[in-house]
């Protein structure tokens, strides 16, 4: 019986799967910019114009299959997170949050695409830099809807509190504005995306080391891998979660700075 | 037997998350089975409170393998 379940006769260890196995080795020579992450963000951009001007290429009042679909994407994003959220003047950022909503959904499905299966968005410098973008956006729009002054007073001083209360409540309110919610949107996205490739790592690698051990272990494996499945159902609905979450709050930042008082 | 003892904390730390997200999809779901037509204003805010709860969750798991 203990033969039949000994690990692989070689006494090789299974080595998990780490936060190694996401640096990837530059493809052209040891260029650092050349890395797979780099060529997938790249795509998905190409990926996501081209859809978008093919569907709206030819519209029509009878939609194509191909233009209800962009436009299904569309309307989505205009109405259930541009106007029910940002309100009347939600117009001007409906081209921010389309685009942010289709680029970081691209990244994520990315990552069970057969082939690819990379989401770009586990490197933690592509959440950065989206988080960075929504941080100036919304300072921005709060500045230049209120003036400095007051949208600086409005944070720092939220109006209706009694005097003594400001002692606490204004270093939480200035590292929330200035640096949790910057932080969080894009660590919340990146570790998602992390988790999530690391989980099905963990399976499919799991499952194929099972499969060279001996014959009792190779019997185990098929559970192993017909988890991974169901495990990649899962992160897709994780990832478009993450897409809609990451364009919600960056839609909720902007409804609060464009509202009179926090 | 080989790892750190931070996955285990990791572990630990992530039954907090895991309590609140059952919580605030507990209320999610009474709240749209007395009042289906309030659904929509819900899911924003059932979402937007899950997504803070996962937060802490996945600091945990971040901090679990920087440190």
């Amino acid at each position: 019986m203990r033969s039949l379940f000994r690990l692989s006769g070689e006494g090789e260890g299974f080595v998990p799967p780490s936060s190694n196995d996401f640096e990837l080795p530059p493809v052209f020579g040891d260029n650092a910019f050349t890395t797979k992450p780099i060529f997938l963000v790249f795509l998905s951009v190409i990926l996501v114009s081209v859809f978008f001007l093919l569907a709206s290429r030819k519209a029509a009042v009878v939609p194509s299959k191909l233009q209800f679909a962009g436009e299904s994407i569309y309307s989505f994003v205009r109405n259930d997170l541009g106007r029910d959220i940002i309100g009347h003047e939600f117009m001007r950022f409906v081209p921010y949050l389309f685009t942010l909503f289709t680029f970081v959904l691209t990244n994520n499905i990315f990552g069970i695409v057969p082939f690819l299966q990379f989401p770009a968005m586990s490197r933690v410098s592509f959440p950065y830099v989206l988080a960075v973008f929504t941080f100036v956006v919304f300072h921005y729009v709060g500045i230049r809807k209120q003036g400095l002054g007051k949208y600086l007073k409005d944070i720092m001083f939220m109006p209706g509190v009694p005097k003594p209360v400001y002692i606490l409540l204004t270093p939480i309110e200035l590292a929330t504005f200035f640096l949790v919610r910057p932080l969080t949107l894009s660590l919340r996205l990146f570790a998602n995306m992390f988790a999530g490739h690391l989980l099905l790592l963990v399976f499919i690698l799991g499952g194929e080391h099972l499969f060279q051990g001996v014959l009792g272990l190779k019997l185990i494996s098929p559970f192993a891998f017909a988890f991974g499945i169901g495990l990649t159902f899962f992160e897709f609905m994780v990832q478009c979660l993450q897409a809609y979450i990451f364009t919600l709050l960056t839609a909720l930042y902007i409804a609060g700075a464009l509202a009179d008082e926090h | 037997m080989e790892g750190t003892l931070n996955l285990v904390g990791y572990g630990l730390s992530a039954i907090g998350p895991a309590i609140a997200t059952g919580m605030i999809f507990a209320a999610y779901i009474s709240g749209v089975a007395r009042q289906p037509e309030a659904r929509s204003v819900l899911q924003p805010i059932a979402f937007l409170g899950f997504a803070l709860a996962e937060a802490l969750a996945l600091f945990g798991l971040v901090l679990a393998f920087v440190l």
